[in-house]
């Protein structure tokens, strides 16, 4: 850090001072590749009520870093290999009765359990390792190269995409199972595929947030926007822009101060959605308030 | 149903001499684990018609909206839907499987459900903007406008389905079931776990969409008091066999008594409701999903305390 790292009033130079280091600009380029994906994936995982099972697969990257650096190989194969694989394993294990996804929750502790303690055990296995233990569980930012962006930048144009082209029956199959079903989706295989870019997802965000507080991106944007309107393109768009801000909001408060990057940006995100709930309240009390004039209240409020 | 009235509707219903049924079942029977559910089932549909399938508890009266639409193959006798085998006739099915609700946290507005409904199983993501470009999306975006005007779902179809209520969620689920404009609306009890009111005016929209829409409507009922004004034909399974025809020739005392093979009495209330008392329990094998509603037969059981 310069030794003038102070905050000054002066947003914009504190923005000049923070970008003339390197590591800060891939830090925000990462950072907004990462806020992007896990803000989008997240939307449809909050939907399906998956997020046990995304909090599962995250913290397979703890095992799965921890392995990369004791065999002495680069962290991301260990995070994309381990998270991706706990999401084909939940998803090729679980059976989906009528409770929906309710019947794999037993099985995601087991995974999530399993996964912990390979990660304590290569952690043990490579003695010299424990400072790391803490950048790999609540995250780091600094250290990012112009390799790394790229990868992430890689993989993250690819689950769009994929997301992208199986957007729509996904949401059916999401909101509605029984009559998406009826309809030749095939839920099942969508289940699969998403549980699998959900890992490649979390396997990026763990890399900016640690495993621990990937949910700060992958949760927190998708509920806040959720909460504020029930249009999906709408919360779409705004699930994105929270990550968004709330990551280089983020960044920046990690900067100017002596605390931790995953502290930062999951406060914010969690500020947010207190907000949101805030307003979800108060919309509703003026809307009852109001009575008659509710849809003007409605749509000028944008509540829905 | 007169053929008059079938002209003046006159969109699809040709005068009721279409030679092809919406469904048409012959000797048809279900079997389950090697066991015969029901069987002998002779019934034809025709376009526009009300249809009711009634019976006890775990007779297997969804198991037939699961051989219609090709889920489950009949063990025995002939189906036809829409002059082909079941599962062929695709979109132009409409289909409301039973008892769902929307957990009151999810966010997605009825009329997202509703269009889901009309294309939700095509890739790809809808592009903003679209219907200021794509006279596909206006047309689409007018039909589901319509078919919610027809549930009448305007003043909530905004709001997340979560937040309606159960009556107004089963709106728009018919709305959704609606939407493609299909020949065949296929219900499964989508009058349970309504209030009375509400079990009333769904039953009334079911029936005033089926004669204005020409959508021939095959509906399982728990109850068919609050269809029988609608109503063109039942269908009364029971245990290995079954009756179908008008209400007035099925839901008799002489035709249940047979069909269940034990006295049956069909009673009707002053208010013109059916009451039917007196026959066998519900089979013993059978995973009750009505638990505490104890019905003998239950097609016929809005009074059912009395029955007992």
């Amino acid at each position: 850090m310069p030794t003038d790292s102070g905050l000054s009033w002066n947003p914009l130079a504190d923005i000049q001072q923070m970008w003339q280091l390197d590591s800060m600009v891939n830090a925000y380029r990462a950072g907004t590749i990462v806020a992007v994906l896990a803000a989008a994936v997240g939307w449809f995982m909050v939907l399906r009520r998956q997020t046990f099972a995304g909090h599962t697969v995250a913290l397979a990257g703890f095992p799965g870093a921890a392995a990369a650096v004791y065999l002495g190989v680069s962290a991301s194969w260990g995070y994309f290999g381990f998270c991706v694989g706990a999401g084909a394993v939940i998803a090729a294990l679980a059976r989906n009765g009528k409770g929906g996804m309710a019947g794999e929750s037993a099985l995601t502790g087991i995974v999530q359990s399993f996964t912990l303690a390979c990660g304590m055990l290569f952690v043990a296995l490579y003695k010299g390792f424990l400072n790391g233990i803490n950048s790999l569980l609540f995250g780091s930012f600094l250290g990012v190269t112009p390799g790394d962006i790229a990868v992430l930048a890689a993989v993250a144009v690819a689950v769009l995409a994929v997301m992208a082209a199986i957007g729509r029956p996904l949401l059916f199959s999401s909101v509605d199972p029984a009559v998406a079903d009826a309809r030749g989706v095939p839920s099942r295989a969508l289940g699969v595929l998403f549980l699998v870019l959900l890992g490649a997802t979390t396997a990026e965000v763990s890399q900016i947030t640690g495993s621990l507080l990937v949910f700060a991106l992958l949760v927190m944007p998708a509920a806040t926007a959720q909460r504020l309107t029930a249009r999906p393109a709408v919360s779409l768009v705004l699930s994105v822009l929270f990550a968004l801000s709330v990551t280089w909001f983020g960044l920046g408060a990690a900067y100017f101060s002596p605390y931790p990057i995953g502290f930062w940006i999951t406060t914010f995100a969690f500020g947010c959605y207190l907000l949101a709930n805030v307003y979800g309240f108060v919309a509703r009390f003026v809307v009852r308030w109001r009575g008659t004039g509710r849809r003007h209240v409605v749509e000028v409020l944008g509540v829905s | 149903m007169e053929a008059a009235e079938l002209d003046d509707a006159g969109r699809r219903c040709n005068a009721g001499n279409d030679p092809i049924a919406v469904v048409e079942l012959r000797g048809a029977s279900a079997a389950v684990g090697g066991r015969i559910l029901w069987g002998g089932v002779d019934l034809t549909v025709e376009c526009g018609e009300f249809v009711a399938v009634l019976g006890p508890n775990g007779v297997g009266k969804s198991t037939l909206i699961k051989v219609l639409l090709g889920a489950l193959p009949a063990a025995a006798g002939e189906v036809r839907v829409l002059g082909r085998r079941p599962g062929g006739a695709g979109a132009q099915i409409g289909y409301l499987p039973q008892r769902r609700s929307f957990d009151a946290s999810l966010r997605i507005r009825g009329v997202d459900v509703v269009r889901l409904g009309l294309d939700g199983d095509r890739w790809g993501v809808p592009i903003p903007g679209a219907r200021r470009f794509s006279a596909r999306r206006r047309a689409e975006q007018a039909r589901v406008d319509e078919v919610i005007e027809l549930v009448g779902a305007s003043a909530y179809a905004d709001r997340a389905i979560g937040e309606c209520s159960g009556g107004e969620q089963q709106r728009l689920l018919i709305a959704q079931a609606l939407v493609r404009r299909p020949r065949l609306l296929v219900l499964d009890e989508p009058l349970d776990s309504l209030d009375l009111p509400n079990q009333a005016s769904v039953a009334a929209l079911i029936g005033r969409i089926s004669r204005s829409e020409d959508v021939a409507v095959v509906m399982v009922a728990h109850d068919v008091n609050p269809i029988l004004p609608y109503l063109d034909r039942v269908v009364y399974l029971a245990d290995g066999g079954a009756a179908s025809g008008t209400p007035e020739e099925v839901i008799t005392t002489e035709t249940l008594s047979k069909l269940f093979r034990t006295p049956v009495e069909v009673l009707r209330a002053s208010d013109g409701r059916l009451v039917v008392v007196g026959g066998p329990e519900a089979p013993a094998l059978h995973t009750d999903r009505h638990l505490g509603v104890r019905s003998p037969v239950a097609g016929a059981s809005a009074g059912a305390d009395h029955a007992h």
